[in-house]
C-alpha cells in the first residue's frame, strides 16, 4: 500500500499545483484578492503532499520493497543502509522526485515566510514555481513513475552501480539539485516581476537568500566533483572540461554573476533588466546541464544512464520554460523603468565588470562544450573540444576576473575617484609585484599563465582582507565577513591550480616488485603484486612503501580494479597528503616480463584547490546567515515601529 | 536600448533548441572511430608472433577477398572473452588475421592453446608502432577490411556474440 499512496500524494501534488498555478494566472488577470489569499495555503499543501510522496519512496528503498519495480532496479536487500538510503535519488526516477520535492518545498517555503515582496509579485512567483513544477509532475507521472510495482515479485534487487558506491558520491547528485532548485526559485522570481513589472530592491532582497543558496550548494557540488574526479579516474588531473563538469560549471558562472548584480539591485536600485536576464540564464544553464548529462547527446568520460526519449521531454520542458521566459522578457523589459545611473569608477562599474567577465567565461565554456554537437550535425564529423581550447580561452579572462575581485570590494558606492583606489590597493599591488619578480627569479619552467596567477593570487589573498582594515571589527556585518572570505578562498583555490600546473613532477615507469621510485624528496619501493577480492570486484593491488626524505615510512596500495558486472576497470589511486602537497600513485597495466606501470606524481600543493572550494562555500554561508538576520531585524523593528505608531 | 536586442536572448536560444533537437533525433554512434576508416592500409610488414604461422603484410590483405584483423595481446582480459566470437567468425569461413601488440612467442603460444587460434597470419607488433598507425589505441580492436585493402570499419572493444551478425554483414558489403 504504500507504493500506491505515494502514487496518490504525487497526484495530489501535482492537482494542487495545477490549482496555484491557476489561482495566480486567473487572479492577476482579473485581480482577485481572493484568489490572492488562496494561493499561500496551496503551495504550503503542495510542499506537504509532494515530500509526502518522496519519504514513502525513501521508506519503500529502506525496507527493500521489491515489488517496486525502482528498488528491484537499483537497490538489493543486502546493501548498507547508506546506500539503500541514497539509492533512492541514484536513479532517474527517484532524482527527478526529489527535484520537484525539493522545488515544493521551495514554493511552500516562499508562501510562509516571504513578506517583503508586493502581494501580486509573490503570486506571479508562485504561479511561475508551480508551472515549473507542472512540467516535472507530468514528466514523472506519465513517463518514469517510481512506484510503479512489479510481478512477479523477484526475490532480490539488482544492486547500484558499483562505481556509485562511494559516500561522496551518495551526496553529490542531492547537493547540485539543491543549487539548481534554488535557482528556478530566482527563475520563478524573476518571472513574477516581469509580470508585475515590479523590479526593485524589494524584489531583489527577496531572492537574494535563494540565489545565494543556490550559489552555495552549486560551489560545494562542483568542489566535491572535481576531487572525486581527481582521485577516482585516476588521471591527476582535477577538471578536464569534461560534458559534464561544464554541464555544473556554467549554472555555477551564471549564479556567480547573478549573486553580484542582485546585490546591486538591492543595494542601488541598478542593472534591473540585466539580473532579470540572468536569473532567466542561470536557471537555462541548470536546465541545459540537466538535458545534457542525461539524455547522452555529448560523449562524456562520466557514464549515466541515457534515454534519448528522457533527452526529448527535458527538451520539450526547456523550450517551454526558456523560450517563454525569453520571450516575456523581450516584451517586458522595455516597460521596466530604468534603474539608477553610476559611473564607471564606482562598485557598481567593478561589479558589472565582474559580471561582463563571467558572462564572456559562460559563454565560451557554452560554445566549446556545443561545438562538437554543432559540427557533428552540419558536417557529420566527431571531434573534441579539449583542455588545450578551454584553458586559453577562459584563463586570461578568469585572471582580469581575479584581479577586479581585488578592486571591487574598495570601492565606494555610485562615483570614486580612480587615484583613491590606487591608494587603497597599493599594498596588494606591491606584494603581487613582488611575487611575480620572486617567481621569475627564483622558478623555472612556469607558463606565464601559471606565474601571472599566482603572484595575482599573493595580492589578492592580502586585498581580500582590506575591506577590514580600518573598522571595528565586531560591528563589521557578518556578510562583510562573509565576502571576505569567499574571495580570501577564491585566492587559496589559486594559488592550488597555479602550483599543480606549474610544480607538479611526473614519473611514468615500468617497475618490477623490488624496484625503487624516486619523485621529488619522495623515495617508493614496490615491493609486491597482490590479488585481492572485494564485494562485486577484484583487483591487483601494489604494495608499496612511500618515504618523504627522512620522513616516516607509509604504506600504499593502489589498485586496479575490474568490476564484474558492469565489466568495467577503475584505478584506486594511492593518495598520501602533506602540508605542501600530496603524492598519488596509479597502478597501470603489466607486461609479459613481469613490469607494471606505475606512474607517481607529486603535486605542490593541490589540495588549497578543494579547501579553496570550501572555503567559498563558507563564505557564502556567512553571507547568507548575515543577511538573513538583518532582513529579520529590520521587518521587527518595521512592525514595531507600525505597532507603536 | 534597441528594441529589437531584447529578442536576442530568444534568437540565440532558439539556434540552441534546433542544433541539440537535431542532435537528439539523429541516429547515435558513440564510439570514435580511427581517421583510418575509409583509407587504404599503411604498409607494413611484421615478423611471425608464433613458428607454426607466417607473419603478417600489408599486402597480405590486398588479395581481393575481405578479411578481418584483429589486434589482440595475452595479456589482455577481454581478449580471452572475444576468443570465442572470433572462433565462430571463423567457423563462418571468415579469414582472420591478428597483429599480436607488445607480447613474447611464449606467451602468445600459450593464449592460443588455451583459447583456441582462429587466425590466418599473425604479425607480432612488440612496440605498438604498426597498431597506432591503423589509428588503434587499445586492444581488443578489430578492422574489416575489403579486398583491396581499404578499411572499412573498425571496431573497439571486444566482440560480443550480437555484433557477429553485424560484422558478416560488412564483410559481405565489402566484397
Amino acid at each position: 500500500m504504500i507504493a500506491e499512496t505515494g502514487l496518490i500524494a504525487l497526484w495530489l501534488a501535482a492537482a494542487l499545483a495545477l490549482l496555484q498555478f491557476g489561482l495566480g494566472a486567473i487572479g492577476l488577470r482579473a485581480q482577485r484578492e481572493d484568489y490572492y489569499a488562496a494561493i499561500r495555503p496551496v503551495a504550503v499543501a503542495q510542499g506537504l503532499f509532494v515530500s509526502l510522496s518522496f519519504l514513502l519512496l525513501i521508506w519503500l528503498f529502506l525496507r527493500s520493497d521489491m515489488s517496486v519495480k525502482l528498488v528491484v532496479m537499483n537497490s538489493a536487500s543486502v546493501k548498507p543502509l547508506l546506500y539503500k538510503f541514497a539509492g533512492t535519488w541514484g536513479n532517474h526516477e527517484g532524482s527527478m522526485l526529489l527535484w520537484v520535492t525539493v522545488m515544493g518545498l521551495a514554493g511552500a517555503f516562499i508562501a510562509l515566510f516571504e513578506r517583503s515582496l508586493k502581494t501580486r509579485t509573490l503570486v506571479a512567483t508562485l504561479a511561475a514555481q508551480a508551472f515549473i513544477s507542472l512540467g516535472f509532475y507530468a514528466f514523472l507521472l506519465v513517463s518514469s513513475n517510481p512506484f510503479e510495482r512489479m510481478f512477479p515479485v523477484p526475490a532480490d534487487g539488482q544492486g547500484l552501480n558499483p562505481l556509485l558506491q562511494d559516500p561522496g558520491l551518495a551526496f553529490h547528485p542531492p547537493t547540485l539539485y539543491f543549487g539548481y532548485v534554488g535557482l528556478s526559485v530566482a527563475f520563478s522570481f524573476a518571472v513574477g516581476a516581469m509580470i508585475t513589472r515590479d523590479v526593485g530592491a524589494d524584489f531583489a532582497k527577496a531572492m537574494r537568500p535563494w540565489v545565494l543558496g543556490a550559489w552555495i550548494f552549486l560551489t560545494l557540488g562542483i568542489t566535491a566533483g572535481s576531487y572525486w574526479a581527481y582521485y577516482e579516474l585516476g588521471w591527476g588531473g582535477w577538471w578536464f572540461w569534461d560534458p559534464v563538469e561544464n554541464a555544473s560549471l556554467m549554472p555555477w558562472l551564471a549564479a556567480t554573476a547573478l549573486l553580484h548584480s542582485v546585490t546591486v539591485l538591492a543595494t542601488r536600485d541598478s542593472l534591473r533588466a540585466w539580473t532579470l536576464m540572468l536569473a532567466v540564464v542561470a536557471f537555462s544553464m541548470s536546465m541545459i546541464g540537466t538535458f545534457l548529462v542525461r539524455s547522452g547527446i555529448l560523449t562524456s568520460v562520466h557514464a549515466f544512464a541515457v534515454d534519448p526519449e528522457r533527452g526529448s521531454f527535458i527538451l520539450a520542458l526547456l523550450a517551454i520554460y526558456i523560450g517563454g521566459a525569453m520571450a516575456l522578457f523581450a516584451l517586458r523589459v522595455g516597460t521596466v523603468k530604468e534603474g539608477k545611473r553610476f559611473e564607471l569608477v564606482s562598485r557598481e562599474g567593478a561589479l558589472v565588470a565582474n559580471n561582463l567577465l563571467l558572462s564572456v567565461i559562460l559563454a565560451l565554456v557554452f560554445i566549446g562544450t556545443l561545438y562538437p554537437l554543432l559540427v557533428e550535425a552540419v558536417t557529420g564529423d566527431k571531434l573534441s573540444v579539449g583542455p588545450p581550447y578551454f584553458n586559453l580561452a577562459t584563463g586570461p579572462l578568469a585572471l582580469m576576473l581575479v584581479a577586479v575581485m581585488a578592486a571591487g570590494p574598495l570601492l565606494r558606492w555610485r562615483r570614486d575617484n580612480p587615484k583613491a583606489l590606487l591608494n587603497r590597493i597599493s599594498i596588494p599591488i606591491l606584494i603581487a609585484a613582488a611575487a611575480l619578480f620572486a617567481l621569475a627569479l627564483f622558478t623555472t619552467g612556469m607558463s606565464f599563465l601559471a606565474l601571472l596567477g599566482l603572484s595575482l593570487a599573493a595580492g589578492v589573498a592580502v586585498a581580500s582582507f582590506a575591506p577590514l582594515w580600518k573598522r571595528n571589527l565586531r560591528r563589521t556585518p557578518l556578510h562583510t565577513y562573509g565576502m571576505v572570505i569567499a574571495h580570501f578562498g577564491i585566492a587559496v583555490a589559486l594559488v592550488g591550480m597555479a602550483c599543480e600546473s606549474s610544480f607538479t613532477e611526473e614519473r611514468l615507469v615500468a617497475a618490477q616488485p623490488g624496484d625503487e621510485i624516486v619523485v621529488n624528496q619522495w623515495k617508493l619501493e614496490f615491493e609486491a603484486i597482490e590479488p585481492m577480492a572485494g564485494p562485486n570486484w577484484t583487483a591487483l593491488e601494489a604494495r608499496m612503501t612511500a618515504q618523504y626524505g627522512d620522513g616516516a615510512v607509509h604504506e600504499i596500495t593502489p589498485q586496479n580494479r575490474m568490476f564484474a558486472a558492469a565489466q568495467t576497470q577503475t584505478s584506486e589511486a594511492a593518495l598520501l597528503t602533506r602540508w605542501n602537497g600530496q603524492l598519488y600513485v596509479v597502478l597501470g597495466d603489466g607486461d609479459s616480463e613481469g613490469r607494471w606501470q606505475i606512474r607517481v606524481w607529486w603535486k605542490p600543493f593541490v589540495p588549497l584547490i578543494w579547501y579553496g572550494g570550501i572555503l567559498v562555500a563558507f563564505g557564502g554561508f556567512l553571507a547568507m546567515v548575515g543577511r538573513l538576520r538583518r532582513g529579520y531585524k529590520q521587518r521587527k523593528q518595521r512592525e514595531y515601529a507600525e505597532a507603536t505608531l | 536600448m534597441n528594441r529589437w536586442l531584447l529578442w536576442l536572448p530568444l534568437v540565440l536560444f532558439g539556434i540552441f533548441f534546433v542544433a541539440v533537437a537535431t542532435g537528439l533525433i539523429m541516429p547515435k554512434d558513440n564510439i570514435i572511430e580511427s581517421k583510418m576508416v575509409g583509407k587504404p592500409m599503411p604498409a607494413f610488414e611484421l615478423p611471425a608472433a608464433i613458428e607454426q604461422q607466417p607473419g603478417l603484410s600489408s599486402a597480405d590483405l590486398t588479395k581481393g577477398k575481405p578479411t578481418l584483423l584483429n589486434i589482440f595481446a595475452s595479456w589482455c582480459v577481454p581478449c580471452i572473452a572475444e576468443a570465442p566470437q572470433l572462433l565462430a567468425l571463423q567457423r563462418a569461413g571468415v579469414e582472420i588475421n591478428a597483429i599480436a601488440s607488445r607480447d613474447t612467442p611464449e606467451d602468445i603460444a600459450n593464449f592460443l592453446n588455451r583459447w583456441g587460434n582462429p587466425y590466418t597470419r599473425i604479425g607480432t607488433d612488440t612496440t605498438s608502432k604498426v597498431q597506432l598507425e591503423l589509428g588503434s589505441s587499445g586492444v581488443p580492436e578489430t578492422f574489416v577490411i575489403d579486398g583491396d585493402g581499404i578499411i572499412v570499419h573498425q571496431h573497439i572493444g571486444d566482440i560480443r556474440q550480437e555484433d557477429i551478425a553485424k560484422l558478416i554483414e560488412l564483410l559481405e558489403d565489402a566484397g
